[in-house]
């Protein structure tokens, strides 16, 4: 079922296309935004309403690399795994992440607190390496800068 | 030195409110282009030579002249800005409309003008989340200041602009996979013909041009032909966002001539190497293109001389690799990236771009076998041009041909010496 | 015109088409794989490469794909090219570097496009030394298993079921070299026309499932050309069998009819053959006239029987035939001569032979001419009148998908796109809606396409007929007390007619209305007033309906009385179960006075329970024989294989009947031909069935044409474990096929053809190589004779009795049939298959009726219709009209034959009340 509030941003949403559909990907990430993922259902409740069937739109959902159809750690961090950053460190800043959250790419953190993912360049490539936690983009990384950067999701400030 | 599209930025780098942008002789374009003919704003643009910024340099006039014109042209039409920005060293389109996104917006208001479009489109790649926000507000003040929405500044103009962000893959960027991602469906490439300016948007006249392109439209129609081209150093008109990134002292985005040479960029601009390391090669214009190398330091960087060069001027975002870095590992970074953003719909390019990354992992890892190099020279020459279904996959030939020219040696060693002789082969 | 240079040779091609179609057309090679030639080009695949040259001095060239190329005058291009041919070899290259290379155990080998083409570019040796991609597969339902590694990603199955076939619930996944094909979830495919995947995919992706439960190879099938015996539309088939057992059924190419597809009742519906409901021999039962109680029932010699038979004929006090309509016009008309024609009854309730005998007389004596499948597609406005097609002629539901784009193409003819330029064709069309009205009793599976739907009592329907006719033809009677909007759409209607260059009007038998025949003919008339081209399309009920009812013979109900009246005691049967035909009781009531029956029929059935003599007759794939479609074409049927035991045609035993009784020009009737012969001469019009396919004794080269393939094997050894001794392959004395694997191995005429194979072609996209060009017709013409044709007329004979509007009755309902591609046929709902995606018996309501009735959906309701009272749970029918009831179409357990009739509803808890 999907909530007022995701019902009435995709209403908006809708209003910009002559075409129902063409608000899909807007209408998958306002249910992601609210609910971190989209399951099964919430694939059978958008395509309801966009006029959709469940398959098409499951089938536009898994052509992007941003619509998760499968549950993400409180925090997703993309990490930019592309050339400027590759060649600035990305592996360094790769590995720390790994040690300080027991995890590898592609996984979501045992606590439940991230999930991290690769992401092509982020465009951020003047502040190689870089990665973004939800909407903040982090730049000029090192291992060292780690601690702090992850601090800022940490139990106590959520 | 003059440099219309960023000279009036605001230094803190926050955005230029609709006031600050008017102040700086904002939106004088649109009020003048919206009394002027619609062919007469086309005819201008074309003779500017503004080339498009996207990567493929199209004079951005002459394409809009094959859009169908005139009372008994299809409706409505259309104008996007792609500002999908996702080829890899590139990030002047989100400078532009973190910066400045009113100027971005003046730009698609002349530019639909132009082509007498109803309906207009910024598509947004996802990741950009900031200069969602700031296009997101200047629309707004946009839309309550008469500059967009019905009756423009009293012109009898009707403009409807929507923001759009995507959710991630490099295909949209391509204007005809792009018009699939913004009707909904899967983004899959188109073929060409017909052009989307003839069959775009659900079907009806599309224009798609780059952020950067339409940024630089009002001051074309403000300040005359003659003036825009004189910006330039070269025959393509106006100035460049150029970008350096790697292996350098200060990377960055500049805006300069058109046909600024590359030595300037890289030492005057990015200061150079950092200390430590020397330069070995950089890839002029995103990652689609093919490896310069010192030789070419005083190439202009403009559509054609670049171009004379054996490469493309691209999105003008320049990549600087180091002498510690193996250059099969940057290969593989870069086709690693082309082979997950295929959009699986051609075969060459869904098939063998993933192959190419496999071999060159294993010439990397020590695992490469002598033919493996013939393998890959047979992806450089069939995953080209006309032979795949659009241009991502000879995009991600570009340095792999000239790679496997360039680092001939690299590639011996790997594979005669079962490893990588760098020592790093840092293969995430 | 256009020439075309191929490696430097001048070709002469049609004018408006790719290369890669010109080339197959002219006999080249090219291999491809996301081209098809119904669904045109994409350029997906990149397999149909050829280098084309700017002109004579241009020596490099450039690859383009030849399906995205238009073959304009003067191109020049090689196919030959040593760099395009080593292109096309990477091209499979790149497939196989995740293809599974399973064909030992995959069904699709030893027919398979992606082998074919493997062999035909020379890729050989592999080079990819990684590991290959896996993917997981799908359940999705009784009809097709799901083998994603086999996938090349041709992009053909999402291209045929959600583009050509309208289906919505399967689509592509995915990206880059992870795309899937499939279903959101797992679960039973929903479009009527799935199994054409099983074609399409030129793997082994999809195979069918029901083949796969007693597999063999495509190259160990013996096959004939074949008709679909599910439907009035005549698919053409290819069924296939070995051991004794029908195994599966592909299609037959023909252009005029399916062209490249079939529907899920046809391709599956053949189970019925193996079923253990066939009668296998003769069987004699003592019946209560015979003194006899005990019910025991004996099998018997053939011999036996026909004595048994002949001495009713001499004993009793008169006999009757009662013919079918899917029976073959051969065992019809044996009847018919055996009892003599005034004694030969249709077999078909009252309301069937009425409708079916004035379709006839429509298309024989008025200007409107039925058209082929071919032609429904390229009509540009079209208006569907009273009928579910898509459950009752669902390949010509199919057809209509493509006549619902004609006008919307225009768009893209605008923008100058080449109608083979899918894609861009697609994106040019959006979902631009062209000129398709449909009016109908309740919403049907069209309705993504029509412009306006527009639901009602079939009286209604055939009002707003007529008054679109009257829109047309002032001259006609106006429609009184029609509502604004009805006349309003009437108008619309009318006029999108009249603007079309093509008008196609479909109606048919569905309704049961006659009425709504009538108008249906009105407004084709009303257009082709004035020497304009109108097609009329109308369905039949049956896949013999015409046929029958272009022989004539009273309709059961006077084969009823006629028993009644004492004018006859003795009945023979064919091929008819009677309780499908009528009231239960009226069914009992004659079998109980007749005192002698004989039922010759391939299944048992509830009339057969009651006959005192079962002859067993061959089912179609058992038989030779001649069906006429709903388009009046008549088509020839030939017999797959030889069954076991006593079973034989219909025709030859009553021919047998006939020399038992002594009439001795029945000696005569050795083959079809011989039938035929003498049916043309009593009955002119069937005249030119005799020209349908050549004769039984037609050779070429002295040679015969074997139904089973050179490569055949076993055939020495099949029967090994009962003889060692190689039996004799069986006779074939009724048509030019053989039932070995010797004969003539070129391209047999049209008709004939038993397989489509071609060396280095053993998929079905063989198919190229016997058209005379690619999606044309078969060389030398695609089979069949049309018998109906319209009349020159000065006065056409227009109808002019509008009924009254439909009104709803208090405390009774008006039933209707609603139509099941999946049950409502007799045979087809025998394979197990098709019996599980049949509905259960229901009422149907729509959602509003069945709100004021206090009653939800799967509820039970006693249904009093006809004078049968069932019990029945509630459906819900979308677009049924008020005081309109639906009760689904020949299920078992549910009676159609006197639909549309009133009837009242009752809760158990007492009636129920109309609010
Ligand atoms: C794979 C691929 C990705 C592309 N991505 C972008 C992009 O992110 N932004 C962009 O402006 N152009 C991109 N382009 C180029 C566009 O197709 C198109 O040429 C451009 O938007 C036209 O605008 P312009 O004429 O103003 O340059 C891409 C092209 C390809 C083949
Ligand atoms: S499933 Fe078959 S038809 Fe569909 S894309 Fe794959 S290979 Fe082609
Ligand atoms: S780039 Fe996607 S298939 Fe060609």
């Amino acid at each position: 079922m999907l909530s007022e509030k995701e019902k009435n941003e995709i209403e908006t949403e809708l209003k910009q296309y002559e075409h129902k559909r063409a608000a899909c990907v807007e209408a998958l990430k306002i249910m992601q935004h609210s609910r971190g993922w989209v399951s099964d259902d919430g694939i059978h409740d958008l395509a309801g309403i966009l006029g959709m069937t469940p398959d098409e739109l499951d089938g536009v959902a898994t052509f992007y690399s941003l619509i998760f159809r499968k549950p993400v750690g409180r925090h997703v961090i993309l990490i930019c795994n592309t050339i400027s950053c590759w060649v600035m460190g990305y592996n360094q800043v790769l590995r720390s992440l790994n040690e300080r959250l027991g995890i590898g790419l592609g996984d979501t953190s045992a606590d439940g607190r991230f999930t991290l993912l690769p992401v092509p360049c982020l465009g951020a490539c003047d502040q190689a390496p870089a990665m973004m936690i939800d909407n903040e983009l982090y730049g000029d990384l090192t291992p060292e800068k780690m601690d702090e950067i992850l601090g800022k999701y940490s139990w106590e400030r959520d | 030195m003059e440099r219309p599209l960023t000279q009036h930025m605001r230094p803190d780098g926050k955005a230029l409110s609709l006031q600050e942008y008017e102040k700086t002789g904002g939106y004088q374009a649109a009020r003048t282009a919206l009394k002027m003919a619609p062919e007469e704003i086309q005819a201008m643009v074309k003779n500017a030579n503004l080339r498009g910024r996207g990567g493929a340099g199209f004079n951005t006039g002459l394409k809009w002249s094959v859009v169908p014109m005139g009372d008994d042209a299809p409706r409505p039409k259309y104008l996007i800005t792609n500002a999908d920005e996702m080829e890899p060293g590139t990030f002047k389109d989100r400078m532009l409309m973190e910066g400045n996104p009113h100027q971005l917006i003046e730009g698609m208001i002349i530019s639909a003008f132009a082509i007498q479009a109803g309906i207009s489109y910024i598509f947004l790649r996802d990741e950009y989340r900031t200069a969602a926000k700031r296009v997101a507000a200047a629309l707004s003040e946009a839309y309550d200041n008469n500059c967009l929405g019905k009756n423009i500044f009293g012109s009898g103009y009707n403009l409807e602009l929507h923001l759009h962000t995507s959710a991630g893959r490099y295909i949209c960027g391509e204007e005809t996979a792009l018009l699939n991602a913004l009707e909904g469906k899967r983004a899959i490439p188109r073929t060409k013909p017909p052009y989307p300016q003839v069959s775009g948007l659900w079907g009806k006249p599309t224009v798609v041009n780059n952020a950067e392109t339409l940024s630089n439209v009002p001051h074309i129609v403000k300040n005359g032909v003659a003036w825009y081209k004189g910006l330039s150093r070269s025959q393509d008109g106006g100035t460049k966002i150029y970008g350096v990134s790697g292996r350098v002292k200060r990377p960055g985005l500049w805006e300069l001539p058109m046909g600024t040479t590359i030595r300037e960029l890289f030492e005057e601009h990015a200061g150079g190497m950092q200390d430590g390391y020397k330069f070995r090669c950089l890839i002029p214009g995103g990652a689609s293109t093919e490896f310069l190398t010192g030789e070419h330091f005083d190439v202009k960087m403009d559509f054609d001389s670049v171009m004379k060069a054996g490469s493309r001027l691209g999105t003008g975002a320049m990549i600087i690799i180091d002498d510690k870095t193996c250059p099969i590992s940057v290969l593989y970074n870069l086709e690693h990236f082309f082979a997950h953003e295929s959009c699986g719909w051609c075969t060459p390019c869904r098939e063998g771009l993933p192959w190419v990354e496999k071999l060159l992992k294993a010439i990397e890892e020590g695992q490469g076998q002598p033919d493996d190099l013939e393998k890959l020279e047979m992806h450089g020459e069939f995953l080209w041009l006309g032979k795949t279904y659009c241009a991502l996959a000879p995009g991600a030939m570009e340095p792999l041909r000239s790679g496997l020219k360039l680092f001939k040696e690299d590639f011996e060693r790997h594979i005669n010496e079962k490893r990588c002789p760098y020592g790093n082969g840092r293969i995430f | 015109m256009a020439t075309i240079y191929i490696d430097n040779k001048p070709y002469e091609v049609k004018d408006g088409n790719n290369l890669l179609h010109a080339c197959l057309s002219l006999g080249f090679n090219v291999p491809y794989f996301c081209w098809h030639p119904a669904m045109h080009s994409v350029g997906a695949c990149r397999q149909c490469a050829v280098k084309q040259f700017k002109d004579e001095k241009d020596t490099r060239g450039r690859i383009v794909m030849s399906c995205m190329t238009p073959a304009s005058d003067g191109t020049r291009i090689s196919i030959d090219d040593p760099e395009v041919k080593a292109f096309r070899a990477s091209i499979i290259e790149w497939f196989m570097t995740n293809h599974p290379h399973d064909c030992p155990v995959c069904d699709e080998g030893g027919e398979c496009h992606l082998q074919d083409m493997t062999q035909m570019t020379g890729h050989v040796y592999r080079r990819f030394r990684f590991k290959k991609r896996t993917y997981n597969n799908q359940y999705l339902g009784p009809f097709l298993t799901h083998e994603m590694n086999r996938c090349i990603q041709c992009y053909r199955c999402v291209r045929f079921y959600r583009d050509y076939a309208g289906g919505r619930d399967f689509d592509v996944f995915a990206s880059h070299n992870h795309v899937y094909f499939g279903r959101h979830e797992d679960g039973v495919l929903q479009n009527e026309f799935s199994g054409n995947l099983v074609e399409v995919c030129p793997t082994g992706v999809f195979d069918d499932k029901t083949f796969n439960k007693h597999y063999t190879r495509k190259w160990d099938l013996q096959t004939a050309p074949s008709i679909c015996v599910h439907c009035g539309v005549g698919c053409n088939t290819i069924p296939g069998e070995r051991y004794g057992r029908l195994r599966r059924i592909r299609n037959r190419y023909n252009g005029e009819v399916n062209r490249y597809f079939l529907c899920d009742r046809g391709r599956y519906g053949y189970e019925f053959v193996n079923s253990d409901r066939r009668i296998r021999r003769p069987l004699l039962r003592p019946t209560p006239h015979d003194g006899d109680s005990s019910g025991g029932e004996s099998t018997v010699a053939g011999e036996e029987a026909l004595r048994h038979i002949a001495d009713l004929l001499y004993f009793g006090a008169g006999v009757i035939g009662i013919g079918s309509p899917r029976a073959s016009l051969e065992a019809n008309f044996a009847l018919r001569s055996l009892v003599g024609p005034e004694h030969f009854y249709s077999g078909t309730s009252d309301t069937d032979s009425r409708l079916v005998a004035m379709i006839i007389d429509i298309l024989s004596k008025g200007p409107a001419r039925s058209p082929s499948l071919l032609e429904v597609e390229s009509a540009d406005a079209v208006f569907v009148l009273g009928e579910d097609v898509t459950n009752t002629a669902p390949v010509l539901a199919l057809a209509l998908r493509r006549s619902a784009r004609q006008k919307p193409m225009e768009a893209a003819r605008k923008q100058h796109i080449p109608c083979w330029d899918d894609a861009a064709t697609r994106n040019a069309i959006q979902d631009a809606k062209g000129p398709f009205y449909i009016a109908a009793p309740y919403s049907t599976r069209l309705e993504d396409l029509s412009a306006h739907s527009y639901h009602a009592a079939p009286d209604d329907l055939a009002r707003l007929g007529f008054a679109v006719a009257h829109e047309l033809n002032k001259a006609l009677p106006y429609v009184e007390g029609l509502p604004e909007q009805v006349r309003s759409l009437a108008g619309s209607i009318a006029g999108a007619l009249k603007d079309a260059q093509r008008p196609l009007i479909v109606s048919g038998t569905g309704c049961g209305s006659e009425a709504v025949i009538q108008a249906a003919a009105d407004i084709a008339w009303a257009l082709s007033n004035g020497g304009r081209r109108a097609d009329l399309c109308f369905t039949a009920p049956e896949c013999n309906s015409l046929g029958l009812g272009l022989m004539g013979g009273h309709s059961l109900d006077g084969a009823f009385r006629a028993v009644q009246e004492g004018a006859a005691d003795t009945v023979i049967i064919l091929e008819n179960d009677l309780y499908r035909r009528a009231d239960e009781g009226a069914v009992n009531n004659f079998l109980g006075r007749v005192k002698h029956a004989v039922i010759i029929d391939h299944l048992t059935t509830p009339t057969s329970h009651k006959a005192e003599a079962a002859l067993p007759a061959a089912a179609f794939a058992e038989a030779d024989g001649t069906l006429v479609n709903s388009e009046g074409r008549a088509q020839r049927f030939y017999q797959v294989f030889v069954p076991e035991g006593g079973i034989q045609e219909s025709w030859r035993w009553l021919r047998d009947i006939m020399i038992t009784t002594r009439r001795a020009y029945a000696r005569e009737w050795e083959n079809p031909d011989a039938v035929m012969a003498a049916l043309a001469e009593a009955l002119p019009v069937f005249k030119q069935i005799q020209d349908i396919a050549p004769p039984a004794g037609f050779r070429i080269a002295g040679m015969k044409i074997p139904r089973q393939h050179q490569r055949y094997s076993g055939r020495t050894a099949m029967f090994a474990d009962i003889t060692v001794f190689e039996p004799r392959p069986p006779k074939d004395p009724d048509s030019p096929l053989s039932f070995t694997m010797e004969g003539y191995q070129g391209r047999p005429p049209s008709p004939l053809i038993p397989r489509f194979w071609s060396p280095g072609w053993n998929s079905v996209q063989a198919v190229n190589k016997f058209q005379s060009e690619v999606g044309g017709p078969l060389h030398g013409g695609d089979p069949g004779k049309r018998l109906l044709e319209p009349a020159e007329v000065k006065e056409i004979p227009f109808f002019k009795a509008i009924p009254g509007a439909f009104v709803s009755r208090k405390g009774e309902w008006l039933f209707i049939p609603v139509y099941h591609l999946f049950g409502s046929e007799e045979m087809s709902i025998l394979s197990p298959g098709i019996a599980e995606l049949s509905p259960r018996p229901y009422l149907g309501l729509n959602l509003e009726e069945a709100n004021n009735l206090q009653v939800s959906a799967g509820e039970e309701i006693e249904v009093n219709v006809n004078g049968a009272v069932y019990q029945l749970p509630v459906r819900h029918v979308p677009g049924l009209p008020a005081g309109v009831a639906g009760l689904p179409a020949g299920l078992p357990g549910v009676h159609k034959a006197t639909l549309p009739a009133w009837g009242s509803l009752s809760k158990t808890s007492g009636m129920v009340e109309v609010v």
